[in-house]
């Protein structure tokens, strides 16, 4: 905005203020927990002095050092975490290609059909995206329980993936709205069926959208916790419901700092993330609400 | 496209949808018309050197086939809705005749579990909307006279609390705030009182959660505001410079009727996301203070005696809830295509 250029020195303080306040807000938390999770649990959960946890009193009497790997060691190897990370992986994985191949071809048919049952589906589609994920939940567990398909990660998947269906096809919808009509359509004048045109034209020029959609869809399942944590036996456990499991043995010395150590772990691939895919993220957030 | 092509391209997309969100409504509805059975009794006789005296002995053998053969339980009709766990009409009657003030209703009111666990739903969805509104304004109008160079590691910044995981978050915060915690002790020397944890206290218990549900969702309100904030029109805000508006006149005059658009559509996406808040009452472990109405269909399904008629229940006048609260925003977008069709 050229228009602010004149402005007072009181109020570049107060707005440079407010945002090296949010800074702060938004960051610390995250540094601070990062830090902590290298010390013992004494110094992190300090009963005496908050500044133990600067200082690393009892982490250097316990341990000889400044920093120690123990919730990381508890966590990974004697809690097996990496196991849930592996589930994690798969449902991640699983989730986001599923419902990508869904949603392209839903959200494309939503996009280019003019028919009035069109709006209807997605009004249903935004009432769906309304509903709490456990409340869906409580009608899986009794179908599930009776066709023995509790507890398996194949169930989670499905299930997350029509979660994530009316979310896909909003976006994708609207993106493709974007994608000129004529692209296709001259298309299917040289011959081609609307698949055939769907797959040779819209198909490749389609992937900043689906990356963008694609990421939303990991966030969904990756930070999932209600259905996971119900739908999902002990030994198929993903990362969110075993961190949430270590939380209910905080008496024991040390076993939050597993929790603690568990979720930074957790936390670095959704930082990489960031890192990597900030402008599809932004962009993402911003398509729904500029295209209406 | 055709009806026929138009079916096929949408087929897998909505039959997971059916399989998986509608019918489980479905399954959710019959659900809540049932309890779970009661025991099976059954009268024994025991005699002894002294006479033989009459017994009721839980049947277990019986109940337990009973159970597996109707695993829905009982038919109930909508006695599950009225109930005490639910909408607990008899107790709100009593409680209204018995209570001498409005105050003294409300007290006794949050003692059954469903109003209580509605009262804090609908303080968290009604307070953080806004608050996520003009935090994220603020945010946005700030960074965007920042020079150019620190935005894009502001917005990194800020996108982190939340693409966290929502538990994650909570969690982080919640070792912060215990009464060990790094900021917990900090409030311990300010207050002036060592025995001060924001756990004990419920009002503190209410204000930690809204407070994790502003700083979770600001970064939404603040990142989709910035982006408007970029295609602000130039001459309305050059007219206004020469009209003698001030910076304030010219926010309140020319941008904020600009991102009215937006506003709207961050409250819309906020009131579905806070109504369902859940995982932070998990990781604050506040559930002795606050709970959602997640949180209690949650809480219903966990454990071995899961009731299924009572998280069935609370599940139906959740989905209820929220169509209440979407039912203007669908009205809204009905007349907006009735008008763009005609």
């Amino acid at each position: 905005m050229a228009a602010t250029q004149r402005r007072s020195p009181l109020l570049v303080t107060v707005s440079t203020g407010l945002v090296l306040l949010w800074i702060v807000v938004a960051s610390f938390p995250f540094l601070w927990t990062l830090w902590g999770s290298f010390k013992v649990q004494a110094d992190f959960f300090s009963l005496a002095d908050w500044r133990n946890a600067l200082r690393g009193t009892f982490t250097i009497a316990q341990t000889g050092s400044n920093f120690t790997g123990q919730g990381y060691h508890g966590a990974w190897v004697q809690e097996e975490f990496w196991r849930t990370t592996l589930n994690t992986f798969i449902v991640v994985f699983s989730v986001v290609v599923i419902s990508l191949t869904f949603g392209t071809l839903g959200g494309y048919a939503l996009a280019r059909s003019g028919f009035r049952y069109t709006f209807w589906l997605l009004m249903i589609a935004l009432v769906f995206r309304a509903m709490p994920h456990i409340t869906l939940v409580s009608g899986y567990l009794l179908p599930f329980f009776q066709w023995n398909v509790w507890g398996h990660l194949p169930t989670a998947i499905i299930v997350l993936v029509a979660i994530n269906q009316p979310f896909t096809l909003w976006m994708l919808h609207s993106f493709f709205l974007n994608i000129p009509k004529d692209l296709d359509e001259s298309a299917m004048v040289d011959g081609c069926t609307r698949f055939q045109a769907f797959r040779h034209v819209i198909v490749p020029v389609m992937w900043p959208g689906v990356i963008t959609t694609g990421l939303f869809s990991f966030l969904l399942a990756y930070n999932d916790f209600a259905v996971t944590a119900m739908l999902l036996s002990q030994q198929n456990q993903t990362m969110i419901p075993k961190i949430a499991s270590f939380l209910g043995s905080t008496q024991v010395e040390g076993n939050v700092m597993f929790a603690v150590a568990a979720v930074v772990s957790a936390t670095a691939p959704l930082f990489v993330l960031i890192l990597f895919f900030q402008r599809q993220i932004v962009s993402g957030l911003t398509a729904g609400a500029v295209k209406g | 496209m055709k009806h026929r092509t138009f079916f096929w391209f949408i087929f897998p997309s909505a039959l997971a949808m059916i399989l998986f969100i509608a019918l489980p409504v479905v399954s959710v509805f019959i659900q809540s018309l049932h309890v779970e059975h009661e025991q099976v009794l059954r009268t024994v006789e025991n005699c002894g050197p002294f006479g033989c005296e009459e017994e009721t002995i839980v049947d277990r053998e019986a109940t337990r086939e009973l159970r597996e053969a109707q695993p829905l339980g009982r038919f109930a009709g909508f006695s599950n809705y009225t109930d005490r766990n639910h909408l607990a009409t008899e107790e709100i009657r009593s409680m209204w005749e018995r209570s001498d003030s409005f105050a003294d209703f409300t007290r006794r009111a949050m003692t059954l579990p469903f109003w209580r666990a509605m009262a804090f739903t609908l303080t968290f969805t009604f307070v953080v909307t806004p608050l996520v509104l003009i935090l994220g304004l603020a945010i946005a109008l700030g960074v965007n006279s920042l020079p150019r160079i620190f935005r894009g590691p502001t917005i990194f910044v800020s996108l982190l609390p939340m693409i966290v995981t929502p538990l994650i978050g909570s969690l982080v915060l919640y070792w912060m705030v215990d009464s060990r915690g790094v900021l917990g002790s900090f409030l311990q020397t300010i207050a002036n009182d060592p025995e001060l944890s924001l756990r004990a206290s419920p009002t503190l218990t209410w204000i930690m959660l809204i407070v994790y549900g502003v700083w979770s969702s600001a970064p939404f309100a603040f990142i989709v505001f910035y982006a408007g904030l970029q295609t602000v029109p130039e001459e309305p805000l050059e007219a206004a410079m020469i009209d003698g508006a001030n910076r304030w006149q010219r926010v309140r005059y020319v941008v904020i009727p600009h991102l009215m658009p937006l506003a709207i559509f961050i409250t819309l996406m906020q009131l579905m996301d806070n109504f369902r808040v859940f995982e932070p009452i998990v990781g604050f472990q506040a559930q002795a203070s606050a709970t959602s109405l997640s949180y209690n269909i949650f809480n219903y399904l966990r454990g071995d005696a899961a009731q299924f008629g009572a998280a069935a229940t609370t599940s139906m006048l959740t989905i209820f809830g929220v169509v209440v609260l979407l039912t203007p925003v669908l009205i809204r977008t009905w007349r907006d295509f009735n008008r763009k069709r005609h």
